[in-house]
């Protein structure tokens, strides 16, 4: 049984409020690099880069790219064979610069902690930060997001659903009841 | 994936999706960092019966950037030379807690009996079997093809309707047949030629055209020529009068070389015989791959340690 949570409106409207957040906390979109995780982070990276592009029209667009953290993670051998996605760093790199990773559902963070490690390998940011569409909770390290699209306290037996028009045809998140082992943040 | 010991049993989708995750790993040779922790504490073993210096040292760069611990077993100098047995090996290795073995042997079908026998847990990889298989140079062999014919959209592409031609000993070619089991699964068009002498006795059931002109062969305007290499160790009788009319009937000389249209790639899976299979100038040339190919042979073989030696234990 599936729960709509967030209609394409209330994404729309929480991607454009983390955008916002983003740019008062870095005082502006310079040496900004957005980076999303896959698959639907990247999507979401990319739409966050836009809307900044448009709220700051005089500043240099911000870079948007990938960060695949497949070969970092710490379960690679608990799970079936993942098939890791391609990495996309802008030109500048990320020496330097403000990351701000971008994935749809956090949830026990060790997906974040693997970009940590990915992140690492490609250089020295500056900062990094932390934008997730969904809060889900159940954190199994201590990692929070910086800027959160909605705060969803959900049962680990409940699935969140994350579907992006670029991918899935339509924008909206929605919990299902299923008894998923390991559902939401992949 | 739990071994790969050859080229036909692969599928279309996973043929695809190791090349697709050789790309990634392509993407990290490029990178200041070119190491991952995927394989941290993991043990691959490097078990060579017969003589090679580049696939054991690719297949060590290729283990090392994934972190693993490599150990080099080569039978000269061990205990193969005193006689012990495939099984006694193989249980040395699994009581050192080996979780990748990687085989290279002169008898056909040994990485199969040692994959299949129960001596040993780990994922084992063929490097080369006899006369029988060698997967992962095919595998480099159809990277390198795609990255040259679609370069940054490589990604999910097959290798439908591009004409190869191989060319040389097929009898004794390992990197052959498993180039033409993986070409055909990838949608090319296969097209062996051969001395009559070097073509195998029975190749009906093989997905590839063979014939023995190879001029006849290159007129097509193939997209890929492949030379192989002229195996004197294998070759036990006499296959052709002498080298000198070898290089002049099967070889990739100037004059054919000058013939092909630029876009045509020139392949070897190395060791080259310059002068005799392939001439200086094709070897050399933008047109050949060969060092492409051994860049990529890493690449290749960190995608398939990886799906090899991660996931669940246990998983088809």
């Amino acid at each position: 049984m599936a729960r709509a949570v967030l209609s394409q409106a209330d994404i729309s409207r929480a991607l454009t409020r983390i955008s916002h957040e983003i740019l008062e906390s870095n005082r502006g979109s310079s040496d900004l690099v957005i980076l999303g995780i896959p698959t639907r982070g990247v999507i979401l990276a990319r739409r966050i880069a836009e809307t900044i592009a448009r709220i700051e029209p005089d500043a240099a667009p911000p870079p948007a790219g990938a960060l695949d953290v497949t070969m970092y993670r710490d379960d690679l051998t608990r799970t079936r064979t993942r098939t890791p996605q391609p990495t996309e760093l802008p030109a500048g790199g990320i020496d330097g610069k403000t990351v701000v990773l971008v994935d749809d559902v956090l949830f026990s963070g060790r997906t974040i902690r693997a970009a940590f490690d990915a992140l690492n390998d490609l250089g020295r940011a500056r900062a990094v930060r932390l934008a997730v569409l969904v809060d889900r909770g159940h954190r199994e390290f201590p990692i929070r997001a910086d800027f959160v699209g909605k705060n969803l306290p959900s049962s680990t037996r409940e699935r969140i659903n994350v579907r992006l028009a670029e991918i899935d045809g339509d924008d909206a998140v929605a919990i299902d009841d299923t008894v998923a082992a390991e559902g939401g943040e992949a | 994936m739990r071994h790969l010991l050859s080229t036909r049993e692969l599928s279309r989708e996973q043929a695809i999706e190791l090349l697709d995750i050789a790309e990634d790993m392509a993407a990290v040779q490029e990178r200041e960092v070119k190491k991952l922790p995927t394989l941290r504490g993991k043990t691959v073993v490097n078990l060579f019966f017969e003589d090679s210096t580049r696939t054991r040292i690719s297949f060590e760069a290729a283990a090392k950037r994934l972190s693993a611990d490599v150990i080099n077993f080569s039978a000269k100098g061990s205990s193969v030379s005193k006689g012990e047995s495939l099984k006694d090996t193989a249980q040395t290795l699994q009581a050192m807690g080996a979780d990748g073995v990687v085989i290279r042997h002169h008898a056909s079908g040994a990485p199969y009996t040692l994959a299949t026998s129960g001596w040993i847990d780990a994922g084992v990889v063929n490097a080369g079997d006899g006369t029988h298989e060698h997967p992962t140079q095919a595998l480099l062999d159809a990277f390198t093809m795609r990255r040259r014919l679609h370069g940054a959209a490589s990604r999910g592409r097959a290798l439908d309707g591009v004409h190869v031609v191989i060319v040389g000993d097929v009898l004794h070619s390992r990197v052959a047949r498993s180039n033409v089991w993986l070409l055909a699964t990838l949608g090319a068009e296969v097209e062996l030629v051969a001395p009559p002498t070097l073509v195998p006795v029975d190749t009906t059931t093989w997905p590839a055209r063979v014939g023995y002109d190879l001029d006849a062969a290159l007129s097509g305007t193939p997209d890929v020529v492949m030379m192989l290499r002229i195996q004197a160790e294998r070759m036990h009788a006499a296959f052709f009068p002498n080298s000198r009319e070898y290089a002049r009937t099967w070889g990739l000389d100037d004059a054919r070389f000058d013939a092909l249209p630029p876009s045509t790639m020139v392949m070897h899976p190395g060791p080259m015989n310059r002068g005799l299979e392939i001439a200086a100038r094709a070897a050399d040339s933008p047109q050949s791959t060969v060092r492409e190919q051994v860049a990529n042979g890493v690449s290749v073989r960190m995608a398939a340690l990886y799906l090899l030696m991660s996931g669940e234990r246990g998983d088809a």
